[in-house]
């Protein structure tokens, strides 16, 4: 399980990463949209991986500890989904301005001379 | 204690959040009404702003600081989220609030009419900016830092064109792509230590096992990143210079405090974490700020040297002032740290009042009135004529207030007698070269020639640049338009250059809150036993929470 997650979160921070430094706004928006699900798993991660086990104490305190899953990252994870949401749309809005006053998808604003 | 002594610790965040909340609702329309709500907000900041100043420095026993301690769910520090008001944050919020209000005035002249929601931005770009100057905690102040961003974003963005959106663009995908490297970082701490408050994160560092020191200072490395890339040090600052010229004038005055948020959160983590207590971990990261703080003061000024257009000149200066300020945080001396913090204040009063002034000598040039105008119309103001009227009088004598205006700006930025700028670079080389003072013959650091020579050097530059530029601008101008400057615009330029004479005339008891402000920050104990001995209130008799 711990594999498949870090290869998940691996794959795509690398696709990330690329798409962020290619030259088109598409290319970085979906970049930078693959980059916060990694960093959002990664936090996830973090909190240890379990299953069957509440982030709630059950009734009378903690009985088990191995049996009860960190709330902290997951509330973490929704802040930062919640925000990487919000920055992302305002993200989209400035790379369509940016192409109607360009006339351009280049994040330059120019197409590079050959 | 009464209610509003109590509570004040989060009017700095409470105002500008439901000022901005409000301010959504009003039709854009209702511009005066606006205008007037935006200032009195800004003028509240100020006096809570200087009260909580006033609170923190009280002396109440000698060696004890007062840091102020604000539980927000009524939890004891560890488990739930507090505000800490301590000597630095107080100073920041003081230093926030008059920068917001002068660039606050300057934009009711024009520039808040050149596109929709300006206050709204404002305030909560203000808030953002408070928040995180007072969280206690990792988290929140990534999302003080995210508000404070997002409405950045706007503001950048705020009277449009092609060269603010390219930059914006720029500047938004750069922060993104930060803000993904401080939820890594974070995220690694946490893992780590298990808590997000700063103190309790500087109270485990010590009894960590060696295994996870590595994890941990990998983690603070990654949350470094995030905080140089806004702070523009070497090599991660390439996006700042074009995005503090794109942006409107009263913007770019009020952005000159934002890369000293990065500073702030450098120095405060540094010292609070990886200060003598930290053992193991003690000193980690000072080197690479030291020398990426040379660096960046070297690029900086070779970029002052190259500029032509004023505008760039003011962003190559902001990376100078950050080069000086992170390369003095690196230096790990009480003294430094206080001369560094009075460089910070003055450094940011003068770059601010000389992005307002560069926006005033252009006009005259034409090329900014020009864009001005375009914008003007795209939003389909018909009748700024008659406002103008409305607004103020035309300054008289204009060449000759600007002239000098932008003299001080030069004798500021270049660190010359007698102004604060060469308060704040000697009190730094001072305590570089006596140690302990003077008269003790402790060895001279070799870093030190190295730094000394750059703080210098790049006063030089700027020296150089200005000069250049003002023979150009006020001697050589042989169309000799006089530019129509209003006395609403040019006075918060005064105001801002009267705070750094103010600065100079008591620079003693300025210099005496700053060192203990440095010694706080060196010897955090203090800090951290408010925040962690802090109580929760009592639920009182009768139902009164």
């Amino acid at each position: 399980m711990e594999l498949v997650l870090a290869i998940g979160i691996g794959v795509m921070t690398g696709s990330g990463v690329w798409l962020l430094l290619r030259p088109r706004t598409y290319q970085v928006i979906v970049g930078l949209s693959l980059l916060s699900y990694a960093v959002n798993l990664f936090i996830f991660g973090v909190g240890g991986i379990k299953r069957h086990a509440p982030p709630i104490l059950p009734e009378g305190g903690i009985a088990d500890p191995a049996r009860f899953t960190d709330p902290v990252p997951q509330a973490l994870v929704l802040t930062a989904i919640v925000i990487g949401f919000a920055t992302t749309a305002l993200f989209l809005v400035v790379l369509l301005a940016s192409r109607g006053l360009t006339g351009t998808d280049h994040v330059d604003g120019r197409e590079q001379s050959k | 204690m009464s209610f509003w002594s109590e509570h004040l610790v989060i009017a700095p965040i409470l105002i500008p959040l439901v000022v901005g909340a409000i301010l959504v609702l009003l039709d854009e329309k209702r511009r005066v009404a606006k205008s007037m709500i935006s200032v009195l907000s800004t003028l509240a900041l100020l006096v809570v702003a200087v009260q909580i100043m006033r609170y923190v420095s009280a002396v109440h026993a000698p060696g004890a600081s007062v840091t102020a301690v604000y539980m927000l769910g009524n939890w004891p520090a560890p488990f739930g989220i507090v505000l800490v008001a301590d000597r630095l944050s107080a100073m920041m919020l003081v230093l926030t609030a008059l920068l917001a209000l002068a660039s606050l005035i300057f934009s009711l002249a024009r520039w808040h009419k050149a596109g929709p929601h300006f206050h709204t931005l404002f305030q909560l770009l203000l808030m953002g900016l408070n928040g995180a100057f007072l969280t206690g905690d990792l988290f929140n102040l990534f999302v003080f830092f995210e508000v404070m961003l997002a409405a950045s974003y706007g503001l950048l963005l705020h009277g449009s064109g092609p060269a603010r959106v390219k930059a914006g663009l720029h500047y938004i995908a750069v922060n993104l792509a930060a803000a993904l490297l401080f939820l890594i970082g974070v995220s690694l701490i946490y893992g780590i230590t298990g808590t997000l408050n700063m103190a309790d994160l500087a109270a485990r560092i010590p009894e960590l096992p060696h295994e996870n020191r590595i994890l941990l200072e990998a983690g603070c490395a990654v949350l470094g990143v995030a905080f140089l890339v806004k702070a523009g040090m070497w090599p991660l600052n390439f996006w700042l210079p074009p995005a503090y010229t794109a942006a409107a004038a009263p913007v770019a005055a009020i952005f000159a405090v934002m890369s000293k948020l990065g500073v702030y959160v450098i120095m405060r983590l540094s010292l609070l974490l990886f200060g003598d207590q930290a053992q193991e971990s003690a000193g980690f990261g000072f080197d690479v700020l030291l020398y990426g703080g040379m660096i960046t003061m070297a690029f900086g000024a070779v970029g002052v040297v190259a500029s032509q257009a004023l505008g760039r000149l003011a962003g190559y200066s902001v990376l100078v002032s950050s080069g000086t300020m992170l390369a003095a945080v690196g230096w790990g001396s009480t003294g430094v740290t206080a001369g560094a913090l009075f460089y910070m204040v003055s450094s940011t009063l003068t770059i601010a009042a000389f992005f307002l002034l560069i926006e005033l000598v252009e006009r005259g040039q034409d090329a900014g009135a020009n864009v001005l105008a375009v914008t003007m119309e795209a939003y389909g103001d018909a009748d700024e004529e008659e406002e103008d009227d409305e607004v103020g009088v035309a300054m008289p004598g204009t060449l000759a207030a600007l002239g000098i205006c932008f003299g001080m700006c030069g004798i500021l930025l270049a660190g010359l007698p007698p102004l604060s700028g060469f308060i704040a670079k000697f009190a730094m080389m001072s305590s570089m070269f006596n140690p302990a003072g003077l008269g003790s013959d402790l060895a001279i650091r070799p870093s030190a020639w190295w730094l000394v020579a750059l703080i210098i050097l790049s006063g030089l530059s700027a020296l150089i640049a200005m000069t250049r530029a003002g023979i150009r601008t006020f001697w050589a101008s042989i169309e000799g338009t006089v530019p129509r400057v209003l006395v609403m615009e040019m006075a918060p330029v005064i105001l801002l250059l009267f705070l750094t004479v103010m600065l100079t005339l008591e620079g003693g008891s300025v210099m005496a809150y700053l060192e203990e402000t440095a010694r706080n920050l060196h010897v955090p104990q203090s800090y951290m036993n408010d925040v962690m001995s802090a109580q929760p209130i009592k639920p009182q008799e009768g139902g009164q929470p």
